[in-house]
């Protein structure tokens, strides 16, 4: 070993040291900040170290690449809004992926035929990994986007055909492991990991969404691990096992906050046909107005309100904060509740209420606000839907049956802002909607917010 | 890949599993989308990889354009994953912050 590729490694130890201070201090938002610096100068330094140590004769595609990256990335950095998170970060996993994906195909036709028998297994993984989430991730980003329609795309021997391209694609990966001389095996392999993973994302609904995020974020990080064991760098693999096993704790909290195992989501296509599962919610939905809702709101002590996806596409998050320091000044006490997978990933109505300057600290998780519920005068239910359904809790025949909801029910009354009357994103019927304590407040709900808000001030 | 080289691999591997599972279960749900997106930018860390591959010794020209569109992927990954992530820490704020940030 030459100096510099002493040099290199010692990068790479210091990137791997940097980047687990960086996770933990993700702990806690004060000090999360300072962490990712770290994390950020973990990966300059192993880049230098890189550039430094690893022989490099050609700098023309290694400076272009650079240079188109960071432009593309600053781009979206500074221009994304927040509401476009989900697809945003469906998108990067499909990036990261591809790269994974890439240097795989390109190891394959430089080091190919000088392979060990392990070497080979870790391409393979690392190629159906990287490329079943490209397209997985690709999907998911169109339908996240609306580009393709969010519903689950289902037909008849569905799980039978994608069984089929499954052991298509493991057969190559067998074949390839034993014979390593044929690229036909290798490129069909590449080929049916990318329709794989189209197959895999199309079943599933946008509600599932949360999940299908953190999967694809799991095997994103483990196609960068399998490329950490084909070049035998341990950074990579600390780097990518951090970010698989990442995803996959997010997957499993996820599913349990939706009492669903992964399979019952990849394999059940939930939201495609609901039919009698419905309970008997019948009667009347009761309308109020908004002067009669912002009179509740003035003179309650305690108003909890509970954001879901419908917060997102209303783009309703700074008037729902203006509102709230409107009753704060009344003296009323605002809290919000979040429901694990309110909105389309991990997190989403934390970041989205962090934007329009609504403090942390007033942002309660299910476990934390449920007991505080029946003392609370008015909840506010802005877009969501699933996460405050009775039904989770009470029929047991329901298809989110068990699933852990917020019980806004048992508030002393409920204020729920909804475009219009139709059923919710997954067309579950919601018997929250039908009960007593229940009204209904139609409309926009960034223009409802903000017309409360006015109303409010003139009580 | 020689037997000890392996192994040693595996050993980083499952301490590098271990690792993560204890860190990352300390994340509060708060924080669930800026760690997926600190974690995507993380494992952006393919990028050495992928420099190797566009511009190493011993590469031909398709593995250096195979590398080229991975630098690119990459380096959009790295640069986007931290810039929102940091743009995203940037807006939790305790009360206090937030109050002062509205005096303004």
């Amino acid at each position: 070993m030459t100096l510099t590729s002493y040099f290199m490694e010692a990068t790479y130890l210091v990137a791997s040291i940097l980047f687990i201070f960086a996770l933990k201090g993700m702990s806690h938002p004060e000090t999360a900040r300072r962490g990712m610096f770290l994390a950020e100068g973990g990966m300059f330094a192993a880049i230098v170290g890189t550039l430094i140590g690893a022989h490099i004769v050609t700098w023309i595609w290694i400076i272009a690449g650079l240079a188109v990256g960071s432009i593309i990335g600053a781009w979206m950095a500074i221009w994304d809004p927040m509401t476009a998170m989900p697809q945003r970060t469906a998108l990067s996993h499909a990036f990261g992926a591809f790269a994974a994906a890439l240097v795989g195909i390109g190891e394959f036709l430089v080091h190919g035929a000088e392979m060990t028998v392990v070497t080979r297994g870790a391409l393979g993984f690392e190629i159906m990994l990287g490329s079943l989430t490209t397209t997985g991730s690709l999907i998911a980003c169109g339908k996240l986007q609306g580009i393709i329609h969010g519903k689950p795309i289902q037909f008849r021997g569905q799980n039978f055909v994608n069984l089929a391209i499954f052991l298509g694609m493991a057969g190559c990966f067998v074949s390839f492991w034993i014979h390593p001389e044929s690229p036909i095996v290798f490129y069909s392999m590449l080929g049916i990991a990318f329709v794989f993973g189209v197959m895999l994302v199309i079943p599933i609904g946008s509600a599932d969404m949360p999940v299908v995020m953190s999967l694809l974020n799991s095997y994103a990080g483990l196609a960068s691990a399998a490329t950490g064991f084909v070049l035998g760098n341990n950074v990579l693999i600390i780097a990518g096992t951090l970010d698989g096993f990442s995803g996959f704790i997010l997957s499993v909290l996820m599913c349990k906050a939706m009492n669903r195992s992964i399979t019952n989501v990849l394999f059940g296509g939930f939201g495609a046909v609901i039919a009698e599962a419905t309970s008997n919610a019948g009667g009347v939905m009761r309308e109020i107005s908004l002067d009669d809702a912002a009179m509740q709101l003035a003179f309650a002590n305690r108003v909890v309100f509970v954001p879901g996806y419908g917060l997102a596409t209303a783009q309703a998050q700074h008037a729902v904060r203006e509102l709230a320091e409107l009753l704060e000044g009344r003296g009323v006490t605002v809290k919000y509740a979040i429901h694990p997978v309110a909105g389309r990933m991990p997190g989403h109505m934390n970041v989205l209420l962090a934007e329009a300057n609504v403090p942390y600290s007033s942002l309660y998780e299910m476990e934390q606000i449920n007991p505080e519920l029946p003392s609370t005068d008015v909840v506010v239910v802005i877009g969501a839907n699933d996460v405050v359904n009775p039904d989770a809790r009470d029929n047991p025949k329901s298809l989110i049956a068990g699933m852990p909801i917020i019980e806004v029910d048992r508030a002393k009354s409920v204020i729920v802002l909804k475009r219009g009357q139709g059923r919710g994103f997954s067309g579950l019927e919601n018997p929250l909607f039908f009960k007593a304590c229940t009204s209904m407040l139609y409309g926009d709900a960034k223009s409802s917010l903000s017309h409360l808000a006015q109303a409010v001030q003139h009580v | 890949m020689n037997p000890a080289v392996l192994i040693a691999s595996v050993y980083v591997f499952a301490l590098a599993a271990f690792l993560g599972y204890q860190v990352i279960s300390r994340v509060p749900p708060l924080l669930h989308t800026p760690l997926m997106s600190a974690t995507n930018a993380i494992s952006g860390i393919s990028l050495i990889g992928s420099l190797v591959l566009a511009g190493a010794k011993g590469y031909p020209l398709q593995a250096h354009i195979l590398g080229f569109i991975a630098v690119t992927t990459a380096t959009i990954n790295v640069v986007g994953g931290f810039g929102l992530t940091d743009r995203m820490l940037k807006m939790f704020k305790s009360r206090t912050a937030a109050k002062k940030e509205e005096a303004k």
